[in-house]
């Protein structure tokens, strides 16, 4: 089977779904000739032409806007936000407009949209690249907020998206473009919404992540082993609607969940799993529930050591697992 | 590390425990939970595990010997670890790995610090232990814990469990230590191989402690029986009357049990040297009336008991006879559920039998069954009439009761429960 990076995974996926249905189509800055600021894009306007491929105007809430209406007339726009620190100008147009407007007209009208957008850190990014925002969006019923860690699922799912009925947020992590690759069947394949996937086995301890972080914790998870320690790492590929029943079938056999999540620590998505495992699991726990996430510090600091010490690493996760363990 | 393996208390009321056989000797290895000595109380005789891996260096208490709760059993070497210096270049594991406390060392950060195990004397666990624990009914404090402070951890309690389910028996009821039961494998029979067409089947440690104080009793108190007929015809109305009422309202069945142990505990106020036990040159009169039940488990029986039994109604007894045959079943009853009975009573007319021929429990003077209720074609008034009959057979230590006390107590028993009618009140 091929190997592919992340990022060939994501083009290949846009290549395919647009030569397979003419009514998709991308639209961002830079995204045509430039072929996007990461080149997810590159070679996509050559071959389906500037019609298909819209260089927009530097205005995240007109890129969206446009989707919306684009999308409710049968259209399947994918938008890209070139940062996903970006997509705060467009808050208003997701939350109050796409998340709503099946509910709203009363299952009459559809969104079919896809938001693609660059999330996490430690590409020393600096305060305006490097955010992960997803729990602002995981509170907002209507949106689906899928981020895969592997090119495999980043294919699967960037397909599943695009055919989707309603706005779904589509992270990628920055990091993992040109850092992660693995093996992409030819052809067309998609991985479903809404499903987590085991990335380990293992019997002392769960660690629940997504994105970057699923990478570090299968490095710390096959660090322990040589200690005698077997994790089991659940990747959740998609946070809303996120699938508590693969987290709890974990945890019950462990007994213990670590959960492990890239953004700052209060209010992140990791609390709400947290929070399920507490109350789904309590008569299986053999320890306290633990999050591991980034400190709530402003911003990720453009400072090296100080990126360093924000962002989560294998290490501070195996240490974060073994003292757990010991529990 | 020498380690000092002390008697813990093994019931609420016990303060002290004799020694039985030493499974294991001075210089040699024994690993957690493997069993190591069995300790005999008043009520409950004790499979003790040892509580840590090691080597025993030496037995402080013989076999035989009564020791108080606190004192110390024997002296492991314990193994350490810890103390092994690791290879020459190879650094431990954790000095590479960057200290995640740096980033813990906040406030915002209360997870960082851990609750210790115990505090202030009282047992914290994790949900999954407690449950486990109250599911194989096990006391979590006997179990070493090998997590952060000592905690019992899910894999300690496993471990535990499968350990005794290869060598059950941590608790089995057995004879108080009446006689001297300094050798109780004395009475022991020597082993039978069987033959060509015969079966061997292995004894359960319940099935082996039965056998032993069943034994013990018979050879050292001399049996006598007694047996009374009684009339219960106005107490099956009585009970046919309240029946489905008090299912609904109470949640428990209103069987005959608890009518007869309700006038047992008045009738053993009448007769106290009835709730009594031998004690070699003198009889010791108890003062409480706490009923121990047969309660038959279809492999094997226990003996649980209701403590102040003459303190309850009948429906406070049914609800209490519901409870202990509930978790005597389900294996989750305590050392202190199946100790400090002073009178036993067994319902055989569950079993559909009309007559037995009880063995009194060892350290009590005498044993009542129920027989099940027959109509039958009785004289009553110098008429043939059809009345519900119920035996009432009694077995009891003839050193500390003769047939005219016991005769006594028998016909008392017969009048109080001929009295139980429609209008007799069970709260």
């Amino acid at each position: 089977m091929p190997q592919k990076l992340v990022i060939e995974a994501i083009n290949d996926a846009l290549r395919e779904e647009m030569r397979r249905d003419e009514t998709v189509f991308c639209i961002g800055q830079d995204i045509g000739a430039g072929g996007g600021v990461f080149l997810v894009t590159q070679g996509l306007q050559n071959e389906f032409g500037p019609d298909r491929v819209i260089d927009s105007p530097l205005a995240e809430s007109a890129i969206i806007g446009v989707s919306i209406g684009a999308a409710a007339n049968g259209m399947r726009p994918v938008a890209e936000m070139q940062f996903f620190d970006y997509i705060l100008p467009a808050m208003e147009q997701i939350a109050n407009e796409a998340a709503k407007m099946r509910w709203r007209s009363f299952n009459t009208w559809g969104v079919p949209m896809v938001m693609r957008a660059p999330t996490g850190g430690g590409v020393t990014g600096g305060i305006y690249h490097s955010q992960s925002l997803e729990a602002m969006f995981t509170n907002i019923p209507g949106l689906k907020v899928v981020l895969p860690a592997t090119p495999y699922d980043a294919k699967g799912l960037l397909k599943a998206a695009i055919r989707d009925p309603d706005p779904v947020l589509y992270l990628e992590h920055k990091k993992t473009y040109r850092s992660i690759r693995g093996e992409v069947p030819d052809g067309d394949y998609v991985v479903p919404i809404g499903k987590a996937e085991v990335k380990r086995t293992g019997n002392n301890l769960t660690i629940v992540t997504w994105g970057l972080m699923v990478h570090y914790a299968l490095d710390a998870a096959a660090q322990l082993e040589q200690e005698g320690i077997s994790i089991e790492v659940v990747d959740l590929r998609t946070l809303l609607p996120v699938d508590n029943e693969t987290i709890l079938e974990s945890v019950k056999k462990t007994g213990k969940a670590l959960v492990v999540y890239e953004a700052n620590r209060t209010g992140g998505f990791g609390g709400e799993i947290a929070s399920t495992i507490a109350e789904f699991a309590f008569e299986h726990l053999d320890g306290p529930v633990t999050r591991l996430a980034s400190p709530d510090i402003p911003a990720m600091p453009w400072n090296h050591p100080q990126e360093a010490f924000f962002m989560l690493s294998p290490e501070k996760i195996a240490a974060a697992a073994r003292k757990l363990a010991a529990y | 590390m020498p380690y000092s393996f002390i008697l813990p208390p093994l019931a609420e009321t016990t303060a002290e425990g004799t020694v039985g056989r030493w499974q294991k000797q001075p210089g040699d290895r024994v690993k957690r939970y493997e069993p190591l000595v069995d300790i005999m109380t008043d009520k409950v005789n004790v499979e003790m595990t040892s509580p840590v891996t090691g080597v025993i260096s030496e037995i402080n208490a013989p076999e035989g010997v009564v020791v108080p709760v606190g004192g110390v059993l024997a002296t492991i070497i314990e193994d350490d670890e810890g103390s092994t210096p690791p290879a020459h270049g190879a650094p431990a594991p954790q000095a590479a790995a960057p200290d995640v406390e740096a980033t813990h060392a906040s406030p915002l950060h209360p997870s960082a610090t851990i609750a210790p195990a115990r505090s202030e004397g009282r047992q914290r666990m994790t949900p999954v232990v407690a449950r486990l624990a109250l599911e194989h009914g096990v006391d979590v404090s006997q179990i070493g814990g090998s997590g952060i402070e000592g905690r019992v951890t899910k894999q300690d309690i496993l471990d535990f469990v499968e350990s005794r389910a290869a060598r059950p028996a941590a608790v089995a009821v057995t004879a108080p230590v009446a006689a001297p039961l300094a050798a109780p494998g004395s009475r022991a029979q020597p082993s039978i191989t069987p033959g060509a067409d015969e079966e061997a089947l292995p004894l359960s440690p319940v099935r082996r402690a039965i056998a032993e104080h069943m034994s013990n009793s018979k050879a050292t108190i001399p049996h006598a029986w007694t047996m009374v007929e009684v009339d219960v015809s106005l107490l099956v109305r009585l009970r046919e009357r309240l029946k489905e009422d008090f299912r609904k309202r109470e949640g428990v069945d209103l069987t005959y049990l608890p009518f007869v142990m309700k006038v047992l505990a008045e009738t053993l106020k009448e007769f106290p040297l009835l709730n009594s036990s031998w004690g070699g040159d003198k009889i010791i009169l108890k003062k409480r009336i706490n009923l121990g039940i047969a309660v038959n488990r279809g492999e094997d029986l226990i003996v649980p008991v209701i403590k102040d039994a003459d303190r309850l109604s009948v429906a406070g007894l049914a609800h209490g006879i519901a409870d202990l045959v509930a978790r005597a079943r389900a294996n989750t009853l305590s050392p202190a559920d199946i100790s400090g009975g002073t009178f036993t009573m067994n319902n055989t007319g569950a079993l559909g039998v009309t007559l037995s021929y009880p063995i009194v429990y060892p350290g009590q003077a005498a044993i009542l069954t129920s027989e099940a209720i027959i109509k039958r074609a009785v004289v009553v008034d110098d008429a043939i009439a059809i009345r519900s009959i119920m035996n009432m057979c009694l077995s009891f230590d003839h050193r500390i009761l003769d047939g005219g006390i016991s005769g006594g107590f028998m016909r008392a028993m017969k009048a109080r429960v001929e009295k139980l009618g429609p209008d007799t009140a069970i709260y």
